[in-house]
């Protein structure tokens, strides 16, 4: 319970440094980047402007603190501004359209690539005498290296474009009806590629990271003993070594899942696939500060109780740590 | 101390591969000006010719090269000394070929040349903010490891809370509010969101040296805390700080070419990422043209696993379970 009452906590803190940073980066940067974009705002309509100068504090007359505590509490209740690039609608509003889409495409690889990857990084330290093993800990680091996004490129450029397999970018054909089983479909073509790319990108990680967990796993002493009583292979492999392994790879899962994030966002440009990252790459394009940073802010809420939920699951996992020994 | 470690690391076959790409890395870096053919952003090649002189047979400045553009002009510096000025203009989006291994871009610039001198940048960006993550972060393992009590729940608890915030959406929200577009801003945003990780690794290096025996031996009898710290402790990290180092510059690396490619850095620049964003924003995929986006990303992708190599190693030699039996 202590245990869980801290990573509260921490949660409860790591959000509110989240929300922090947002509300200062903007007022720390060197040379005055709100000022410089209400400039080139000039012949815009007064109450877009207006929204510009209330989005970053301008001519108010609050101080530093006063504009803050105003900023906590509309945050707080949910109001992150409104969109400059599709004024004048909130960036809430934006955003939501785009939630879905990176919900399903990244929780989805996710799994995937966790389960995956684990799994070979299992048998790959299981067997880490055979060649097979060492060629695919190679393979693996090799691909692991390679940007997600120029990933993309490749595969949009050999599957949709060399062998139109499949489409090249959004995430479902225009010309059906939303709902539709032929509508459905089209999502499951147009998320193909996308999902492909971060599978690839990211299993290396999940793998290498549990086949060290193992191999250091494999070297305890319950385990030569275990073998000597001469236990099934199988039951050794599952139940005493996998089974012990996997703790530290949950917590690295907390840890590497801001990467995979990051990876997917990149994914998402890359095949103008409608989610956060796609809207985060419109808003950079069309500096539309406000929806930005509800988007950073967004990504790092999600990603934050992702964690969370992570540290939970470690709780019920090991028993060191639900007992309140550690 | 560091030349014992290079040697370790020298005879373990997998940091001895990974330092060998580096080093062709680095070199390819170094003596970019004389690997490239042509300058980065050069589209033509212009060369004169002696036609006429006042004795003997025409003599040649320089010698030109075949291309599908060419322009000739002739012009006269003395009365008796003519001069043919031909100016040769790459063509565009070229398949790589004869004059141009890697071919060409859409405004015909040379894209072998644009890769070596991208290497400069894209290379020394990465070890530049390597460089700085490491000390950051060695400085603040060292500060709460050695000190201990509340500098170290400050320093610990801030890390454990950055350490969870995403770093890709923070750097890409930091880097569309700075207005100065380049090489150093990119280095200072790389570098100041990503010592988490690496300060949360050496500080526990940190604190498991600080118990050992000769460790404790030498704080009680008294030696100084600058000597206990970079005579006793230090040295025994080497191993650790150079992964952290090489983890960083990787780090770095794909930071860099992140933020470029969604135009974020200075595109003017010649380096690997900004080769990748003309390449996107003048539809190279689309055209076909795999020779455009398909070798800044390779380069990427081996400078990686160069790191990733060099750090397998130094994982065997510090982890013996990891080792082959």
């Amino acid at each position: 319970m202590k245990y869980f009452l801290r990573k509260l906590g921490m949660l409860a803190f790591t959000l509110f440094v989240s929300i922090s940073i947002n509300f200062f980066i903007p007022r720390l940067m060197p040379g005055d980047p709100a000022r410089a974009l209400l400039d080139k705002m000039e012949g815009l309509p007064p109450e877009q402007i207006e929204s510009v100068r209330a989005a970053f504090g301008l001519d108010t007359g609050d101080s530093l603190l006063v504009q803050y505590g105003k900023y906590l509490g509309n945050t707080l209740r949910g109001d992150l501004g409104v969109s400059f690039s599709r004024f004048p609608m909130p960036v809430t509003q934006v955003l939501r359209i785009a939630i879905p889409w990176t919900i399903g495409l990244l929780a989805l690889c996710m799994v995937i690539s966790f389960a995956l990857g684990t799994a070979i990084g299992i048998a790959a330290a299981w067997k880490r005498e055979t060649r097979l093993a060492s060629f695919s800990v190679g393979l693996f680091s090799f691909i692991r290296s390679f940007p997600y996004f120029w990933l993309g490129l490749i595969f949009i450029y050999f599957f949709a474009f060399r062998l139109r397999l499949f489409p090249i970018g959004g995430a479902y054909a225009v010309t059906e009806t939303r709902g539709s089983a032929a509508w459905w479909l089209s999502v499951l073509r147009h998320g193909t590629l996308p999902a492909l790319t971060i599978c690839v990108s990211s299993i290396g990680g999940w793998m290498l990271m549990m086949r060290n967990n193992m191999i250091n796993v494999l070297a305890e002493d319950y385990i030569t003993v275990a073998l000597a009583k001469g236990l099934p292979l199988r039951r050794v492999k599952a139940l005493y070594a996998a089974k012990n392994a996997i703790l530290p790879s949950v917590t690295g899962f907390a840890m590497s899942l801001g990467f995979v994030v990051g990876g997917g966002l990149l994914t998402e440009m890359v095949f103008s696939y409608p989610g956060v990252g796609y809207m985060l790459y419109q808003a950079v394009n069309a500096k539309d500060y406000p929806l930005m940073q509800a988007i950073f802010l967004f990504i790092a809420a999600a990603v934050l109780v992702a964690n969370f939920i992570a540290d939970i699951a470690v709780m019920i996992l090991d028993p060191r740590v639900r007992d309140g020994a550690a | 101390m560091i030349k014992d470690f290079f040697l370790t690391l020298v005879r373990n076959r997998k940091s001895l591969a990974g330092l060998c790409i580096l080093a062709f890395f680095v070199f390819v870096a170094a003596f970019a000006p004389l690997l490239a053919p042509h300058p980065a952003k050069a589209d033509r090649v212009v060369t004169t010719k002696l036609v006429k002189a006042e004795t003997g047979d025409p003599e040649t400045v320089a010698e030109g090269e075949a291309s599908d553009v060419r322009e000739v002009e002739t012009y006269r510096v003395t009365t008796v000394r003519e001069y043919e000025k031909t100016t040769d203009y790459f063509p565009l989006k070229a398949k790589p070929g004869k004059g141009h291994p890697l071919g060409t871009n859409h405004a015909g610039q040379d894209l072998f040349s644009q890769l070596v001198w991208g290497t400069r940048v894209s290379v020394s960006v990465g070890l530049a903010t390597g460089l700085f993550v490491t000390l950051l972060s060695l400085t603040l393992a060292l500060v709460a490891g050695y000190a201990g009590g509340i500098l170290d729940d400050i320093i610990s608890f801030f890390t454990n809370v950055f350490l969870v915030i995403p770093g890709l959406p923070l750097i890409i929200v930091i880097a569309a509010y700075v207005a100065m577009k380049g090489v150093l801003p990119i280095v200072l945003i790389l570098g100041l969101t990503g010592w988490p990780y690496p300060t949360r690794l050496l500080r526990a290096q940190v604190l498991t040296l600080k118990s050992r025996d000769f460790v404790r031996v030498s704080r009680s009898l008294g030696e100084r805390p600058s000597f206990v710290i970079f005579r006793e402790i230090l040295p025994n990290m080497i191993s650790i700080v150079m992964a952290e180092f090489f983890a960083s510059s990787m780090a770095a690396i794909m930071g860099e070419a992140s933020l470029e490619f969604i135009g974020l850095g200075n595109v003017t620049v010649v380096s690997w990422g900004t080769i990748l964003y003309w390449a996107q924003a003048n539809g190279a995929l689309l055209s076909g043209a795999w020779w455009w986006f398909l070798p800044p990303g390779l380069c990427i992708a081996l400078l990686g696993t160069a790191f990733v190599l060099v750090n397998f190693g130094i994982d065997e030699i510090s982890n013996p379970r990891l080792r082959k039996r």
